[in-house]
């Protein structure tokens, strides 16, 4: 079989895999997995720019996707009236502080000549430099903190627009969270560029906790900063870039035609916005995925391979490793967090404390390396398999594991732990998949070329 | 006697409580890098593990108490810990048996191998989720404390009281009986050697006639006996919980890279250093400050550094700075 048939096979299966949810379960099951498998594409194209041109071992995917869903809120959300005056202000340059001091510690120690002198100077500039920053920093977050608690107490975020709209009329569309999505790349992408600066001349196992790590911190900042995203209280209501359900079902024309076509205007009203969201995530997934194409194909992206197999050789050929890995780990990122943003916006909500980092970090990896790393077109199958997988591999468990236990007493102990643990699964699933692939197909689906 | 109520006050609430963590940091880092050493690889597995060895301590001790028996003033758990050791060790010759075994024939590369414990720590968290569920067990059972607060205040007559938990205490004591035991281990028996030899020198070793299934074999029941010993001991002072075991990964890491991959003295000296640092920086330094400063100077704050959400972030920054400026660690690891 060449390849492009090959290929195209494997689509095809993976979507008519999705297609029968659609008969079996229920359109709106087949669309979520479909919109879902879309992001996850999206984040596996990202770690598929770092891992399999570059070779660089980022397991700090679930950092960057959470950035990504953070910068929605601090785009899209409608500014907290009286936030700015109150404290935003004081939070900003408290923050440039923390930064100034930072840069100040940096530069001492690359101006002054190493001894006690210098170890003084960066201690006492520390240490000065944390008490100005927490000086400034609690009385403004708290300031900020303080306005209408319940149902906010952050910054807010920029969409100005959104502050006219009453809550009694029905909800429209607002296109300003399309904004939202680059926003998240660029948010993402700073902070890489911040990490990869201090953490991208280690070598590949430390890189690996040193990414870990950072996810985990920037989950932390997020869960406990309450002044940016109101924390572990959630942010919801995002606005949505296209229809409502209540507003199509309010609409005389939507329903006549849904009845036309022989739906119940409710579930034609849901499956309506999700093949909306379809269609919105589908342009940014090809977007990227021509983008990353071209650039795997160009020189740069040929380079990128060289760096990857040989770093010595291509550094005696003059290529600047440390920058170019810096470059790819930014964009890398930045996809992440574009995936992040969607996500956010999809679900209409940021929830810190949902970020997991099997789910966000691991299970992209396992896309990745399933469909083929180093490969496009395979990360891009990787994660609309994996993604059907990690959703449908609970139902069959529960069936499996009601056809296992079929033959047991009604109410006995076993049966009924076996029952309630179907839905662990798909951890172990996941697992078994991964090793095998590893194992018998290393270079996955669609290898690399 | 303010002096004293500090000093108090500080071991209670910083030093105590350190100390435990840090033994527990040390078996944990132990674990990896004997792995690191020997296998290798950095293993994402091996918070996994201990989550697993301390779920069939948990089960076996459950199974224990039904039956009736008990270990007195200390927790039944410690008599489940042997069976416990020896059936993680079961898991970990299979696992290396079906899935390690064939990259290492293959002479992957290091990186390769870390995804195949990526794979592993899956099918391990899946299996801990699967067996025992996602949820908080408590399996301590026992005398609580060693010496109460109330005790203490009737014995000492000071304001403030110290606590030390029974679980503490046994940290300590069993933590200094596996390092102990290892350092014999490694340091006095041939297979300890050849497993040192190994590390050193791979091909010198197999030149001198170490058989490498052989190091390998062992060095998976060591980590094994570690992992589970670790898991246990952490389950018995805060609770079992099978995701937290996963967040240790961090911590654990942090301490085998501080000390020197490779290391096993760094491993103890970086699980002490990571857990020192964690517990003073997110301590609220009121209470001590309080006795030792003049009445009107006394702190109106809580002068905590960082807020307890924030250990991680700890842990990450000593990490760094140590491979910025020591990249091989404190105690001269391996750098690859």
């Amino acid at each position: 079989m060449s390849e492009p048939v090959k290929n195209t096979v494997l689509f095809v299966l993976v979507f008519a895999m999705i297609a029968l949810t659609g008969f079996m379960q229920s359109w709106n099951v087949a669309l979520l997995i479909l919109n879902m498998g879309l992001i996850s594409a999206i984040m596996a194209l990202g770690v598929n720019l770092q891992w399999g041109f570059a070779g660089l071992f980022n397991v700090g995917v679930m950092g960057f996707v959470a950035l990504g869903g953070l910068a929605v809120v601090l785009t899209s959300a409608a500014p907290v009236e009286g936030a700015w005056s109150a404290g935003g202000w004081r939070i900003v340059i408290a923050l440039l502080a923390g930064a100034g001091t930072i840069i100040g510690t940096v530069m001492v120690r690359q101006r002054m000549a190493a001894g006690r002198a210098r170890n003084i100077a960066t201690v006492a500039i520390l240490a000065i430099g944390f008490f100005i920053y927490r000086g400034i920093f609690d009385p403004a977050v708290e300031a900020v903190e303080a306005i209408n608690p319940a149902l906010q107490g952050n910054l807010g975020g920029l969409n100005f627009w959104a502050l006219g709209r009453t809550a009694d009329e029905l909800p429209r569309p607002d296109y300003f969270v399309l904004v939202a999505w680059p926003m998240g790349g660029l948010l993402a992408a700073g902070v890489a560029w911040l990490i990869g600066k201090t953490a991208l001349g280690l070598r590949s196992d430390y890189l690996a906790i040193a990414t870990l790590g950072i996810a985990e911190i920037i989950i932390a900042v997020m869960k406990n900063e309450d002044w940016l995203a109101r924390g572990v209280k959630n942010v919801s209501g995002i606005p949505r870039p296209g229809p409502y359900e209540i507003t199509l079902q309010a609409t005389t024309s939507f329903v006549s035609r849904a009845e036309g076509l022989g739906l119940d205007p409710t579930t034609a009203s849901s499956i309506f916005v999700k093949l909306n969201y379809s269609v919105l995530f589908a342009v940014v997934l090809v977007l990227i995925f021509v983008m990353a194409q071209l650039a795997l194909k160009s020189p740069w992206g040929r380079m990128m391979r060289a760096i990857r197999d040989n770093e010595v050789a291509a550094e005696a050929m003059g290529k600047d490793v440390t920058n170019r890995h810096l470059q790819i780990f930014v964009l890398g990122s930045a996809v992440c967090g574009i995936g992040g943003a969607m996500m956010t916006t999809l679900d209409g909500q940021l929830t810190p404390g949902t970020y997991q980092p099997l789910r966000y970090t691991f299970l992209i990896w396992v896309m990745v390396i399933v469909g083929g790393s180093g490969n496009n077109l395979g990360a891009v199958l990787g994660g609309f398999l994996i993604w059907f997988l990690w959703v449908q591999v609970e139902p069959m468990g529960l069936w499996l594991m009601q056809l296992i236990t079929s033959g047991m007493a009604e109410g006995s102990g076993l049966k009924k732990h076996l029952i309630d643990s179907a839905a662990h699964m798909r951890l172990l699933t996941m697992g078994v998949i991964l090793l095998l692939v590893l194992r018998f197909s290393p270079r996955g689906l669609i290898p690399e070329k | 006697m303010d002096f004293l109520n500090a000093i108090v006050a500080l071991s209670n609430f910083v030093i105590i409580p350190a100390i435990a963590y840090g033994s527990q940091l040390a078996l944990g880092a132990l674990g990896v890098t004997l792995i690191y050493g020997i296998l290798r690889f950095s293993n994402f597995a091996h918070g996994d593990t201990m989550a697993f060895g301390a779920m069939l301590a948990v089960l076996i001790t459950w199974w224990f108490q039904s039956m009736g028996m008990s270990f007195g003033v200390l927790p039944t758990a410690l008599l489940a810990l042997p069976f416990a050791i020896l059936g993680t060790m079961a898991l970990m010759l299979i696992t290396d048996r079906v899935v390690y075994r064939f990259y290492r024939e293959q002479k992957a590369k290091p990186v390769i191998l870390v995804i195949v414990s990526m794979g592993v720590m899956f099918i391990m968290n899946g299996l801990v989720r699967f067996i025992i569920g996602p949820n908080d067990q408590k399996f301590a059972d026992g005398e609580r404390f060693i010496i109460s607060v109330r005790e203490f205040k009737a014995m000492t007559g000071l304001k403030e009281g110290l606590a030390i938990k029974t679980t503490q205490g046994i940290t300590v004591v069993v933590a200094i009986i596996c390092v102990v035991l290892l350092f014999w281990f490694l340091n006095r028996t041939r297979t300890g050697k050849s497993m040192r030899a190994y590390s050193d020198n791979e091909d010198l070793a197999l030149l001198s006639g170490i058989n490498p299934e052989r190091v390998v074999m062992y060095t998976w029941l060591i980590v094994a006996a570690l992992a589970t010993t670790a898991g246990v001991l952490y389950g018995l002072d805060k609770s079992f919980k099978p995701f937290v075991y996963f967040q240790l990964l961090l911590p654990i890491f942090a301490s085998a890279i501080v000390g020197g991959l490779g290391s096993p003295l760094g491993a103890i000296a970086g699980g002490f250093v990571i857990a020192f640092s964690e517990v003073t920086i997110t301590y609220a330094w009121k209470k001590v400050l309080k006795y030792l400063m003049p009445e009107n100077l006394e702190p109106s704050s809580l002068v905590q550094l960082l807020s307890t959400d924030y250990k991680f972030a700890v842990s990450f920054v000593i990490l760094i700075v140590v491979l910025l400026f020591k990249p091989t660690g404190l105690f001269k690891g391996k750098s690859v």
